[in-house]
């Protein structure tokens, strides 16, 4: 028998949901550990005592940290659906373009979403360009991993069920049909996969979650952008 | 050297710690490729159009297809040349993945600080920023002591591996930062097992080969620096 697969993880977290993602795809039954973020927990500061922070995998003994890790270390682990392409050229795109998320993407929306005013401008405008690029690497495919999710789906993760949510909590408006047409046909696809539906995020779960939590992203996005 | 699996040409700059990771790769898995020096006041169309996204060097060019970002570069050698030379990552995927979890921790701690030091003005944003650097260098000793799990005296072990060359790429980078700043990013005192792999790593041929001239180094970092600060008060 095999040894158990636990998640430690926060349902609000899109890091958190690439690694569920992942397990689902792969067909791996997992158990996901709930964490108080604001209290947290001995197993995760001993199982993450670099960074403390979620999500970890649990694999019987073995602790794997860091979401794009873990997704690729999932990859190699079990058997089923490859997440990575098996050309080597193919995955060297895939591992350009969640590099390109994790490094360049990620933080202009975030404050694109929660920053105001003059410096809000800024950032909009970089995310829309970073957008563009996402935009035209879909080029007609209903997935960027091609008829089915891969590793770049479960990066850009953020631009399925936390889009929606951002939007309607903030009422700012960035991934619009018009624009990016592509991308909000990823989304749909995205949200109503079969393969993806049973780790589906609660979405009224996650609008209470960024409502009840509105004022202190306010704040970090301000404290962000003056440095 | 092997002239394996087609055509290589790589475009970089000889300042670049980046750039000379990718030249350690195809150094230690022995295969031959076409450099070419970019200016990076004056970037060739060869470059924007292999990287519009970046428009940075290194690019490594592989029978007329481009890869970008030199962590990935990397990998990709390691992938497309499995055949040649030795492995630059572990075959087991808990081995591999506490590698990948290390060279995370390298890009995403201790570089990004320490880029922060040649853009900030002031004084104390720089010593901030040598303070955060520092503080993942001392962290980055238990990643060594992890993943080389005793064997020898590389990440990899007793063989060099992904992250001693994402970290070998710095070395003389690493090695101008006490000329340049007064303080040492690697200390023996301090770090004795990350002061023990530079010494061994040096010792490479590889290493030898590629890596920069440190005093060179020194007075690209101070031209940067006086750069970067003539544009801060300009823009005042």
């Amino acid at each position: 028998m095999s040894p158990p697969v636990k998640i430690i993880g926060h349902y609000a977290s899109p890091y958190s949901h690439r690694v569920e993602m992942a397990l689902q795809l792969k067909g791996v039954p997992y158990e996901l550990i709930q964490e108080d973020l604001s209290n947290k927990s001995e197993l995760l500061l001993a199982k993450n005592p670099v960074h403390k922070k979620v999500p970890v995998l649990l694999h019987g003994d073995l602790a794997i940290c860091e979401s794009l890790v873990i997704v690729e270390y999932i990859d190699e682990a079990f058997d089923g659906p490859s997440i990575l392409p098996a050309d080597p050229y193919d995955r060297a795109m895939a591992r350009f373009w969640t590099n390109f998320i994790d490094t360049k993407f990620s933080q202009p929306i975030w404050l694109a979403y929660w920053s105001e005013g003059e410096a809000q401008k800024a950032v909009v405008k970089e995310t829309k360009e970073n957008l563009a690029l996402l935009e035209a690497q879909l080029n007609g495919k209903r997935f960027f991993g091609g008829d089915t999710p891969g590793y770049l789906d479960i990066a850009a993760c953020m631009l399925g069920p936390w889009i929606g949510v951002l939007e309607e909590v903030t009422g700012v408006t960035l991934v619009n049909g018009n624009e990016f047409p592509a991308l909000c046909q990823w989304a749909k696809e995205y949200s109503s996969s079969e393969a993806l539906e049973p780790c589906h995020p609660d979405r009224d779960r996650l609008v209470a979650y960024f409502t009840e939590n509105k004022e202190k992203y306010k704040m970090m996005a301000k404290t962000m952008l003056q440095q | 050297m092997a002239r394996v699996g087609g055509e290589l040409k790589l475009l970089g700059l000889w300042a670049s710690p980046f750039v000379t990771r990718a030249k350690l790769a195809l150094q230690i898995k022995g295969l031959s490729y076409e450099y070419v020096e970019e200016d990076l006041g004056n970037k060739s169309e060869l470059l924007l159009s292999s990287n519009p996204v970046h428009k940075a060097v290194p690019v490594l060019i592989h029978n007329g297809k481009p890869v970008c970002e030199s962590s990935v570069i990397v990998q990709y050698i390691d992938d497309a040349f499995a055949g040649s030379g030795p492995s630059l990552l572990p075959a087991d995927p808990y081995q591999r993945a506490v590698a990948c979890f290390w060279a995370a921790y390298l890009e995403d701690k201790m570089l990004t600080p320490w880029g922060r030091v040649f853009k900030v003005k002031t004084d104390e944003e720089k010593a901030e920023a040598m303070r955060q650097t520092i503080a993942a260098v001392d962290v980055l000793e238990d990643g060594l002591k992890e993943c080389s799990g005793g064997q020898g005296p590389f990440f990899g072990g007793d063989s060099v591996g992904y992250v001693d060359i994402l970290l070998g790429g710095m070395v003389s980078w690493v090695k101008a930062s006490e000329p340049l700043s007064g303080s040492k990013l690697i200390d023996a005192e301090k770090t004795p097992l990350l002061a023990a792999w530079m010494e061994r790593f040096c010792e490479l041929d590889a290493a030898k080969a590629v890596l920069q001239d440190v005093d060179r180094v020194v007075e690209y970092a101070k031209l940067v620096m006086t750069k970067n600060a003539a544009r801060a008060s300009n823009n005042n």
